[in-house]
C-alpha cells in the first residue's frame, strides 16, 4: 500500500495541498499530465474501524463516475488500484459546498434557484442510470455559472452495475439528517430516495432548520416513515407554492411525491405555474390522531416496498402552438399526436409553448402576451388536462426555433410535439423552417406533426 | 487478455459461429468452452469439432453434463434431454467421443476457475440457482473468478471471500469492474439454447487485466438452426424452443 502524501508523485500525478481532511478520508490538489484542467485527488482514509466499508465507497465512486457524462458530475480523470493505492483523480470543481449557504435562512427566490439547480443535477444523474444517495449541502457544489455540482458518489447506484453496498452498508447508510424512507429500508432502486432528500435540502435552505433533526438511533430513523414535520412556512417567510414543492418532495411514500427531478425543478422555475393542494397552506404538523395513524401504517415496513420508477416513465413533453395562426389545418392534428403521446403515461408534465414575434406591431391596447395565453388555454382546453399536469407559456422572441430549443433545454423537455413547415413555408429552403432548425438543434427527441397529404 | 467464455453451445453451429464472430470483432484472443457442446441440437460433430480445434491451440474446454452422457448414461436427464443425446451418439465418431470423454472437470488458471456447474461437486453437476450456492463454488473454487454455465441464464454473483453473495442481472454490452476485492461467479449464459424469452445466443467476455467482465447477446439465425433440429427428426420441442428462446 502507497502511502498519498503531499509531495509524492504517483501514476504521473504530482501531489499538492491537503485541502480538506474529514472522515471520509482526504482531498489533494494534484498536477497530471492533462492539459488546462485543475485536478483534484481524493484518498480513502485507510485504517481506520469501518475501513471496509470506505474502500467499498471508494470502489463504487471510482465504477460510476467514469461512466457519468454530465456538468453536474465531476469529470473523471483516473483511478488507483484498490489493493495498492485508492485514489480517484477528478476535475477540480470551481465553487463553494452549499455548506456555505447554511446558516440563516436563505429568501424564497434563492432557495428556488440553487433547489432547481440540484434538481437539474439529479435530474442528469438519474438519466444516466444512477441514483445519488448522499445528497446534503456537503455534496453540493455551486460552479460559478450556477451549475450545480453533485459530489461523492461513494453511496450512489448504477442501474447497470453489481451494488457492492448492498449487503455490506449498516443500517440506513447516509447522512442521519437527510436520509430518506427509502434509505431506512434499505431500499436501492428508487430515484425518488433522491428527491426526498432534495426537500430536506430545500426545507434547511428556506428555514435554517432541519426538518427531522439528527437522529442517532434505529428508532430515531424510522420515525422518517410516518413523521409529519413542521411545516417550513411556520416561523419562515416561506411562500405557499415554495411549500407545496418542499412538502411535496418529503412525502415519505414516494408515490405521493414528484416523480421526476425534473419536475422538481420546473416548478421551483414557475412559481407561478405549481400546483397549489392543501400542503401549500398547510400551518401546522397534522393532528396527534393523525400521526399516530401515519406511525401505525408505517409500524411494519420492512425493506423496499415500492416496485422501482422506470426512469423516464415521468416526461416533460413540450408542445410548440403556434397561435398566431389558430385557422392553421396543423392544430386538430397537433392536438390529436398530443393526445395519443399523453395516453402513454400518467405522470408526465406537458408545458405549452407558443412563441409569439417580438417585433409584431401593437396595434391594439391589449397586451399580445394575454391575448395569445388565452388562445393557448383554450388550444389545451379540450385535452381536458389536470392543472397539475399542465402549464402554459406565451414567449416573445425574434428567432422562435432558437427560442424553443432554449426553453426545452431550460426545462429538461424529454420531448417536443411540434408541426411540420406549412405548404407556404415549403417554398422556403427546408432548414430555414422551424421545425426542421428545432429538429436539428433539439437537446432531446422531436415529434415533428404533419397533416398526411389529401387531408388538408 | 480478452477471453471469451462460451458454454451450454448444445449442437447449435449457427448459434456458436456467430457468437465466435462477435467476440473477434471485440478482439478476444482466447476462449474457454465451459462444457456441454453436444445435446438438443442438430450439429453435434461439427461444433466438437470447432472446440476440439481451439483445444488444440491451446483454449480451455471442460466437460458438461450432456458431454458426458455421450459415454456414459443418460438416466439423468430428461426424456426429451437423453432422447437428443442417443441421436447425437449416432452421429458422432469414435474421434469425437473420446474428445469428449477426455475433458477435464475442470480447470484453473490465475485468478479464475473454469467449471460447467459447480466448483463445489463438479461431478455432481448441482445447479448455482441461489446466492448459497454461488457461495459453495466460490469457496471450493478459492479464485477470484469463478466461471460457470449450465444454468441457461446469464447471472454474476459477487460477494466478499468472507462472506454472502449476491445476484446480479447483467445487461448486455455493459463492461462490469470486477475487482480482485471481491469474489465473483459469473454464469455466462448459453450458446445455444437460451430460456429467457430473447432467442439471441448468450456468453461473456472477460478482460482480467483490465478487471472487466462484459455480458453479450448475439442474434444468429435461430430459425435455421430450428429447421435443423426438425429435420434431423430431433424433437419437435427443441426446434420450438430455438424458435422463441424459452
Amino acid at each position: 500500500m502507497i502511502e498519498i502524501e503531499s509531495g509524492v508523485e504517483i501514476d504521473g500525478y504530482v501531489v499538492g495541498d491537503r485541502v480538506h481532511s474529514g472522515a471520509m478520508g482526504s482531498v489533494f490538489r494534484v498536477r497530471g499530465p492533462h492539459e488546462g484542467v485543475e485536478l483534484a485527488m481524493k484518498v480513502p482514509r485507510m485504517g481506520a474501524a469501518d475501513s471496509n466499508e470506505l474502500l467499498l465507497a471508494f470502489e463504487t465512486e471510482a465504477m460510476i463516475l467514469p461512466l457519468l457524462a454530465t456538468s453536474h458530475a465531476p469529470r473523471f480523470f483516473a483511478a488507483g488500484k484498490v489493493t495498492t493505492a485508492p485514489y480517484i483523480v477528478t476535475e477540480w470543481v470551481p465553487g463553494k459546498s452549499l455548506d456555505s449557504r447554511l446558516g440563516s435562512p436563505l429568501p424564497p427566490d434563492e432557495v428556488a434557484a440553487v433547489g432547481a439547480a440540484i434538481a437539474d443535477a439529479l435530474h442528469a444523474v438519474h438519466a444516466q442510470g444512477v441514483i445519488h444517495f448522499d445528497v446534503k449541502p456537503h455534496n453540493v457544489v455551486m460552479r460559478p455559472d450556477g451549475v450545480a455540482v453533485l459530489v461523492d458518489f461513494g453511496l450512489a447506484h448504477h442501474r447497470s452495475l453489481p451494488d457492492l453496498l448492498a449487503q455490506e452498508l449498516r443500517y440506513a447508510a447516509g447522512s442521519a439528517p437527510y436520509i430518506s424512507p427509502e434509505q431506512v429500508l434499505r431500499n436501492r432502486s428508487d430515484p425518488r430516495s433522491d428527491l426526498f432528500c432534495l426537500g430536506v435540502v430545500l426545507y434547511e435552505l428556506a428555514t435554517g432548520h432541519l426538518p427531522f433533526g439528527t437522529p442517532a438511533t434505529l428508532q430515531g430513523y424510522r420515525d422518517r416513515l410516518w413523521l409529519d414535520p413542521r411545516p417550513p412556512s411556520r416561523g419562515s417567510a416561506v411562500p405557499p407554492w415554495l411549500q407545496e414543492v418542499i412538502l411535496r418532495c418529503l412525502e415519505p411514500d414516494p408515490d405521493q411525491r414528484y416523480q421526476s427531478a425534473a419536475h422538481v425543478a420546473f416548478d421551483l422555475r414557475h412559481p407561478e405555474q405549481v400546483p397549489l393542494t392543501a400542503r401549500a397552506t398547510k400551518a401546522d404538523q397534522a393532528t396527534l390522531l393523525r400521526q399516530v395513524g401515519r406511525w401505525w401504517r408505517a409500524r411494519g415496513l420492512q425493506g423496499p416496498r415500492v416496485a422501482p420508477q422506470a426512469l423516464g416513465a415521468a416526461p416533460v413533453i413540450m408542445l410548440a402552438v403556434d397561435t398566431s395562426h389558430p385557422e392553421d389545418p396543423r392544430h386538430p392534428a397537433l392536438r390529436r399526436v398530443a393526445r395519443q403521446i399523453l395516453s402513454l403515461s400518467s405522470e408526465f408534465r406537458l408545458l405549452c409553448v407558443s412563441v409569439i414575434r417580438a417585433d409584431i406591431v401593437r396595434n391594439s391596447a391589449e397586451d399580445p402576451v394575454v391575448e395569445h395565453r388565452v388562445r393557448l388555454a383554450n388550444w389545451v382546453h379540450s385535452l381536458a388536462l389536470p392543472a397539475s399536469r399542465l402549464s402554459l407559456h406565451v414567449v416573445e422572441a425574434r428567432d422562435p426555433a432558437a427560442t424553443l430549443v432554449e426553453f426545452a433545454r431550460r426545462n429538461n423537455v424529454d420531448l417536443i410535439v411540434l408541426g411540420a413547415p406549412a405548404p407556404g413555408e415549403m417554398a422556403l429552403a427546408w432548414w430555414r423552417s422551424v421545425a426542421s432548425t428545432v429538429t436539428a438543434n433539439a437537446p432531446c427527441s422531436v415529434h415533428v406533426v404533419r397533416v398526411a397529404e389529401g387531408r388538408r | 487478455m480478452r477471453i471469451a467464455l462460451l458454454s451450454d453451445i448444445h449442437s447449435n453451429l449457427e448459434a456458436l459461429r456467430a457468437c465466435l464472430a462477435h467476440a473477434r470483432e471485440r478482439g478476444v484472443e482466447r476462449h474457454a468452452f465451459l462444457g456441454d457442446f453436444v445435446g438438443y441440437g442438430a450439429d453435434p460433430v461439427a461444433v466438437v469439432e470447432i472446440v476440439a480445434e481451439h483445444a488444440a491451440r491451446g483454449d480451455l474446454a471442460v466437460k458438461g453434463n450432456h458431454d458426458e452422457a455421450i459415454g456414459g448414461s443418460t438416466a439423468y436427464l430428461n426424456d426429451t434431454a437423453a432422447e437428443a443425446i442417443d441421436w447425437s451418439r449416432g452421429v458422432l465418431g469414435a474421434d469425437h467421443r473420446r474428445f469428449l470423454a477426455a475433458l477435464p472437470l475442470a480447470l484453473t488458471e490465475g485468478d479464475a476457475y473454469f467449471v460447467h456447474a459447480s466448483a463445489a461437486a463438479p461431478e455432481r453437476w448441482d445447479y448455482v440457482d441461489s446466492p448459497i450456492a454461488a457461495l459453495k463454488s466460490v469457496a471450493a473454487a478459492d479464485t477470484v473468478y469463478t466461471f460457470s454455465g449450465h444454468v441457461h441464464d446469464q447471472v454474476l454473483y459477487h460477494g466478499t471471500p468472507a462472506g454472502r453473495m449476491t445476484a446480479f442481472r447483467p445487461q448486455a454490452g455493459v463492461a462490469i469492474p470486477v475487482s480482485l476485492q471481491h469474489r465473483w461467479l459469473a454464469l455466462v449464459g448459453s450458446v445455444g439454447q437460451p430460456r429467457d424469452g430473447n432467442p439471441a445466443a448468450a456468453y461473456a467476455i472477460a478482460d482480467l487485466d483490465a478487471a472487466r467482465v462484459t455480458f453479450h447477446r448475439v442474434p444468429y439465425d435461430n430459425l435455421a438452426a430450428a429447421r435443423k433440429v426438425r429435420a434431423a427428426g430431433l424433437p419437435a420441442a427443441l426446434a420450438y424452443r430455438l424458435e422463441r428462446g424459452i
